[in-house]
């Protein structure tokens, strides 16, 4: 019967809608973002504007692109804030010794709370939101006690950085950009990124299988705090100044609703960093063009939580359950 | 079908046999906070004469209750294997809502924290029960969701709503009865019910038995939909009582607070012996939990010379010693 067949074919429809969604649904809400701008907002086709989103959007993406590995590896990482705190504020103790010095600080310090997040998950087998919880407040605190107060960072160098650009690009878009395509090629090409793969589809089996579950995941937190470090310092480079009270509040929740919204499922086993990409700069364009269209910051907000559920919901039921 | 696989590791099987060591274990993991909270009280009252004068016991005890109604929630939502990261947010647009409703009376004050905030709760709940959504993303969403409400109400946080003086509202938060804060005596009676409904009535065994396995729940009949979507409702409505509340206490619905509210209170959850992976855990211990938090805090402030942010420091130190201690725990337990 005609009518039991259609009624069979509609959830293989629906399926086929969610899986298309989940897979593009990303590039499709930043291409039509863009478009309803270009049609609706004045002044949006400005290179100076392109420039200013893309500045805005860098840090979130580097701390996300970490945040999409440990996502991967079935775990999450709340510290990546605090990271970038503690960063600001070893950057702010060091620059005495210049730029470099500093940046081999700050990356140490990142590196120092992704290994305790690491050894705590793997070693002792603390579920990862407890372990980077307890670290959040912990290296937030730290920050504060290595730096009370804000901080100028007068420093040619570090003002190059922050305002400086090539071709026309800033250096701290090419350098989220760099590092987006070395993560993508790590997690694609990389004998490390299929044992991270296997080790978020199943930690059992991928023990059996011999894996080195244990240092992939240390590796995993140890590179989450470096690239939270290091967006730190790109954004104190930016700021021309240390904060450490406010730098990277509730970053990560951005990234990992842009590693979410970019079609990565929580349950791990997958990785998209292309959709991570476009995540963030999804949000950062919702977030912009509402703003502009002079409604609150309260409504951004609203908007950022619907956009959520609508990316989780187009990815539940997909990936392993 | 659980969202954290890892959580099917520590579910809440017996323990082979219930040798001395493991029972000792056992009730090390269940009141190691209390033991804690005990030995840091006399050795802060031994070492601070301001620390148990009935000034400043009292004041910990108000300040106490209001994280202490959110953690009685959470506690729920954790021994079910979820997790609620609204309820800082939804705390606050409580209190925001009491404060503004507190001019049209006490009974709106109440009620209409109580249906929002429920509201909140019971919508995250219906994404993740019905929907199958996972807890983690939902209620971040919903944080954001209810913080984006509590700005749009208050002008993007510029404008403060006061508590009408001398209501029946205000007494709520700042009165006393036998000498004690209402506020306590209110967390005191909640914690109560909250204990009986867990431990004595048919949802509370729904409750353990959806965290600890949830297609063995589902098979033998628990309604899991049902009882998941009431478990973060209760949580939305404890948020936001908990909020007018504060709200009464403080005179004002004030909108910088909450910010991290939810961790401290999974923190206090957790510290109290509650397994985050669900199917075990007692409100008891969540009180416990909340207590060492602000005694802790408090001691921190005792020894004047360190500030808020080695408060952070030793906040998240011990709180790693807590969950390596814990998970050790039920490690041993598991494998004798």
């Amino acid at each position: 019967m005609a009518d039991l067949t259609l009624r069979r074919a509609l959830p293989a429809d629906r399926e086929r809608v969610l899986r298309w969604l989940q897979e593009y649904g990303v590039y499709a809400g930043v291409a039509l973002l863009l478009l309803v701008n270009i049609a609706f907002t004045p002044h949006f086709l400005s290179a100076e504007n392109f420039r200013t989103q893309a500045v805005q959007v860098a840090p979130v993406v580097i701390v996300a692109l970490g945040m999409a590995l440990a996502i991967g590896s079935e775990g999450v990482d709340l510290s990546v804030g605090s990271v970038m705190a503690l960063s600001t504020s070893l950057v702010a103790l060091y620059m005495g010794y210049g730029p470099w010095i500093a940046l081999i600080v700050a990356i140490a310090g990142g590196a120092a709370v992704g290994l305790a997040n690491g050894s705590l998950i793997a070693f002792i087998g603390v579920q990862p939101i407890v372990a980077t919880l307890a670290l959040m407040v912990g290296a937030r605190g730290l920050a504060l006690v290595l730096l009370p107060q804000l901080e100028d960072i007068r420093d040619p160098g570090m003002a190059t950085l922050g305002s400086g650009e090539f071709a026309g690009v800033p250096y701290v878009v090419l350098i989220a950009v760099a590092l987006a395509l070395v993560v993508a090629f790590v997690v694609r090409r990389t004998t490390f990124g299929r044992q991270l793969l296997a080790i978020g589809d199943s930690r059992p089996a991928a023990r059996l299988a011999g894996l080195p579950v244990r240092r992939v995941l240390i590796v995993v937190y140890v590179v989450c705090g470096v690239l939270a470090a290091v967006a730190g310092f790109l954004a104190t480079a930016r700021l021309s100044a240390s904060d450490p009270t406010s730098l990277g509040n509730l970053m990560e929740l951005s990234a990992i609703t842009a590693v979410v919204v970019g079609g990565t499922p929580l349950t791990g086993g997958r990785v998209r960093i292309g959709g991570t990409v476009a995540g963030a700069v999804l949000i950062q364009l919702l977030t912009a063009t509402l703003i502009k269209h002079d409604l609150e910051p309260s409504w951004t907000q609203i908007a950022q939580a619907v956009v959520i559920i609508l990316a989780v919901y187009a990815a539940r039921e997909r990936g392993k359950r | 079908m659980k969202d954290e696989p890892v959580a099917v590791a520590y579910g809440p099987e017996e323990p082979a046999g219930p040798g001395r060591g493991e029972r000792l274990s056992a009730l090390a993991q269940q009141h190691g906070a209390l033991v804690a909270l005990i030995a840091i009280a006399a050795v802060a009252s031994l070492s601070f004469d301001s620390f148990a004068t009935t000034g400043n016991i009292e004041n910990m005890a108000v300040s106490s209750a209001f994280l202490a109604i959110v953690a009685l929630g959470m506690t729920f939502v954790i021994i079910t294997g979820g997790i609620d990261l609204s309820v800082g947010s939804v705390f606050v647009l409580g209190g925001v809502l009491a404060a503004w409703g507190s001019r049209h009376g006490t009974l709106v004050a109440l009620l209409l924290p109580l249906a929002v905030c429920g509201l909140f709760g019971l919508v995250n709940g219906l994404l993740i029960a019905r929907l199958r959504l996972a807890p983690f993303i939902v209620t971040l969403a919903a944080m954001l969701g209810a913080r984006g409400v509590m700005l749009s109400l208050t002008d993007e946080g510029a404008d403060t709503y006061l508590v009408a003086d001398g209501s029946f509202f205000a007494d709520l938060g700042q009165g006393k009865l036998l000498g004690i804060g209402v506020p306590v005596w209110i967390t005191a009676a909640l914690f109560v019910a909250g204990g009986i409904l867990l431990r004595r009535t048919r949802f509370g065994q729904h409750v353990y038995a959806v965290g600890g396995n949830e297609d063995a729940a589902a098979l033998m009949g628990a309604p899991v939909a049902r009882t998941k979507t009431l478990v973060y409702t209760l949580n939305g409505l404890l948020a936001g009582f908990a909020g007018a509340l504060n709200a009464a206490w403080l005179d004002s619905g004030v909108t910088i607070l909450g910010y991290g509210m939810e961790l401290e209170a999974i923190a206090a959850v957790v510290i109290g012996g509650t397994l985050l992976s669900g199917g075990m855990g007692f409100v008891g211990g969540s009180l416990v939990g909340v207590l060492l938090l602000k005694v802790i805090q408090n001691v921190i402030n005792q020894i004047g010379s360190l500030d808020s942010a080695y408060q952070q420091v030793v906040s998240g130190g011990f709180l790693v010693v807590v969950v390596i201690a814990q998970t050790w725990l039920a490690r041993r337990r598991r494998a004798p």
